[in-house]
């Protein structure tokens, strides 16, 4: 607990990532990527309502790009991992910043999405391996019937399977908890904030987070109600 | 009006404490929170028990010395109000009433309701300061100062270093008070010569005090008697990755020499 803290030898990048300014910064950064990700996804995804060939085309066009497609790939990647290792660090340092729970503790005005970060990140963390396993690879019990390229109809016959459906819809939710303190926070930690714009962040953030989680649940119930087949 | 309190009480640091259950007969309502106490208090005297140990000084809301969770909330919860101006006329006959100390590692519980916040004067000493000329006292109003700017300090400023956020933090963390110190001297040209540096040695003495890490919940806005608002947060933020991105390798020496 000294001023030892304040001399250290270590690189300078070291040295940022080292204080907890700079895992948030980091978290902040992959944060927005990943966040981009989300979007671009679900802009994808939407096809399904233009029929059953779009979607296929989509995924042929995508595969098409090649090398693009893994270094985009790659990018994700290191940006999770970067993200889930500063949320993993920060995670212990909370558990040791205050080991002695208060009998009561109430919260007041912070929302239930801003207490819950550490909840809602892990709980997508599962879902995307679990998402991968059922789509991208189509590991068999996972998936009734993968067919390697028949995006469309992987995605209908994957999403009929009742507790499937109920999973994507729950992890859907926490993803909209996630993006609705995540979006706005991320101004926050790099600097930016203001008694005049801030508010209005918050409002997009949330209308962002609800339009993202909105528009990906859409797609689940629009299987599960057969409209889209 | 009668209440029954449940208070922390530990009779020192390496001893675990635990929560007793006291009759409170009898409260006025004018009486301010730490009033109620001190008539507890002499109850207890007068029956040969230990009083509650609890930290006061000013009991008019300036000095910082009070504080203690009141029913899982900093300072009771009323808004720009700590416990010392808090007043008994916001309890009901019959309330049971919570009283706890901060809890942070960096604010290790010395005895009953009193921690040590000692870590927050050593984030201080770590880069609140400026560097004035002694000798005469300058003239007054020599150095001008942007209205908007002075009045942004002077909010900072306002912080009494109670340690409410960090009690009220989910985290523990000490963003708000280290975001109002570095805010505070960063809107101030008496501040600029330090400003870089004042950020990543305030921001690196929080972190050795093991205080957690903020993600903008925003309790200790809500719960911060001086109402300072968690932009200072955003502040120390900027600051913190405009020093980092600047930070040079130390020089040889330069100049006549
Ligand atoms: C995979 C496991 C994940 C974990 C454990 C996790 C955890 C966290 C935590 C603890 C924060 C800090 C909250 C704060 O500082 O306010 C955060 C922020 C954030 N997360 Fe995640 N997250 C995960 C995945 C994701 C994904 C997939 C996305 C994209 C959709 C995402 C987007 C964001 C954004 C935009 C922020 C805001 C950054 C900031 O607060 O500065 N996270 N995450
Ligand atoms: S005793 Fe001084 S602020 Fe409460």
């Amino acid at each position: 607990m000294a001023t030892a803290a304040l001399d250290s030898k270590l690189h300078r990048t070291l040295r940022f990532y080292e204080a907890t300014n700079g895992k948030k910064t980091v978290m902040a950064l992959t944060g927005a990527a990943l966040w981009g990700f989300v979007i671009i996804h679900l802009l994808g995804n939407l096809q399904v309502f233009l029929g059953p060939g779009k979607l296929d085309q989509y995924g042929e066009a995508l595969r098409a790009t090649g090398a693009l497609l893994w270094v985009a790939r790659g990018g994700l990647l290191v940006c999770a991992a970067l993200h889930i290792t500063a949320a993993l660090q920060l995670m212990a340092l909370k558990a040791k910043a205050r080991p002695q729970p208060y009998v009561k503790k109430v919260p007041t005005t912070s929302s239930y999405a801003s207490r819950t970060m550490y909840l809602s990140g892990p709980v997508i963390l599962a879902f995307i391996i679990y998402h991968l396993m059922h789509f991208t690879f189509g590991v068999p019990g996972i998936h009734p019937d993968f067919v390697e390229g028949a995006v469309h109809a992987n995605l209908v016959k994957g999403l009929s399977q009742p507790l499937a459906a109920v999973l994507y819809l729950a992890t859907m939710s926490m993803l909209l908890f996630h993006l609705y303190h995540g979006i706005w926070s991320m101004f926050q930690t790099i600097g930016l904030s203001h008694p005049r714009y801030t508010p209005l962040v918050k409002k997009a953030a949330a209308g962002i987070a609800i339009a993202l989680a909105g528009g990906n649940i859409a797609i689940v119930v629009s299987v599960l109600l057969g409209i889209v087949k | 009006m009668n209440l029954t309190l449940h208070v922390w009480r530990q009779k020192d640091v390496a001893t675990p404490g635990k929560m007793v259950r006291y009759d409170a007969p009898n409260v006025n309502e004018h009486m301010s929170f730490l009033e109620m106490l001190d008539v507890v208090n002499e109850g207890l005297i007068l029956r040969g028990e230990e009083p509650i140990a609890f930290e006061h000084d000013c009991r008019e809301g300036i000095c910082g010395s009070c504080g203690f969770m009141i029913n899982g909330i900093a300072h009771g919860g009323f808004k720009n109000t700590t416990v010392c101006q808090l007043h008994m006329r916001h309890f009901a006959d019959g309330d049971e009433v919570y009283i706890e100390p901060w809890r942070a590692t960096a604010f290790p519980v010395m005895k009953d309701l009193i921690v040590d916040r000692s870590a927050f004067d050593r984030i201080i000493a770590s880069g609140g300061y400026v560097s004035v000329s002694t000798g005469s006292a300058p003239d007054g109003n020599a150095l001008p100062i942007r209205k908007q700017d002075s009045d942004l300090a002077m909010d900072a400023a306002a912080c009494i270093g109670c340690g409410a956020c960090v009690a009220s933090c989910p985290n523990a963390a000490a963003a708000l008070f280290t975001g109002a110190k570095i805010s505070h001297l960063a809107h101030l040209p008496q501040g600029q010569p330090e400003r870089k540096e004042r950020s990543l040695r305030m921001v690196r003495q929080m972190n050795a005090e093991l205080f957690g890490n903020c993600t903008n919940i925003g309790e200790c806005e809500a719960t911060c008697p001086k109402g300072i608002p968690i932009e200072v947060i955003a502040s120390m933020n900027g600051d913190f990755l405009a020093a980092s991105w600047q930070e040079r390798p130390p020089v040889e020496i330069a100049g006549a020499g």
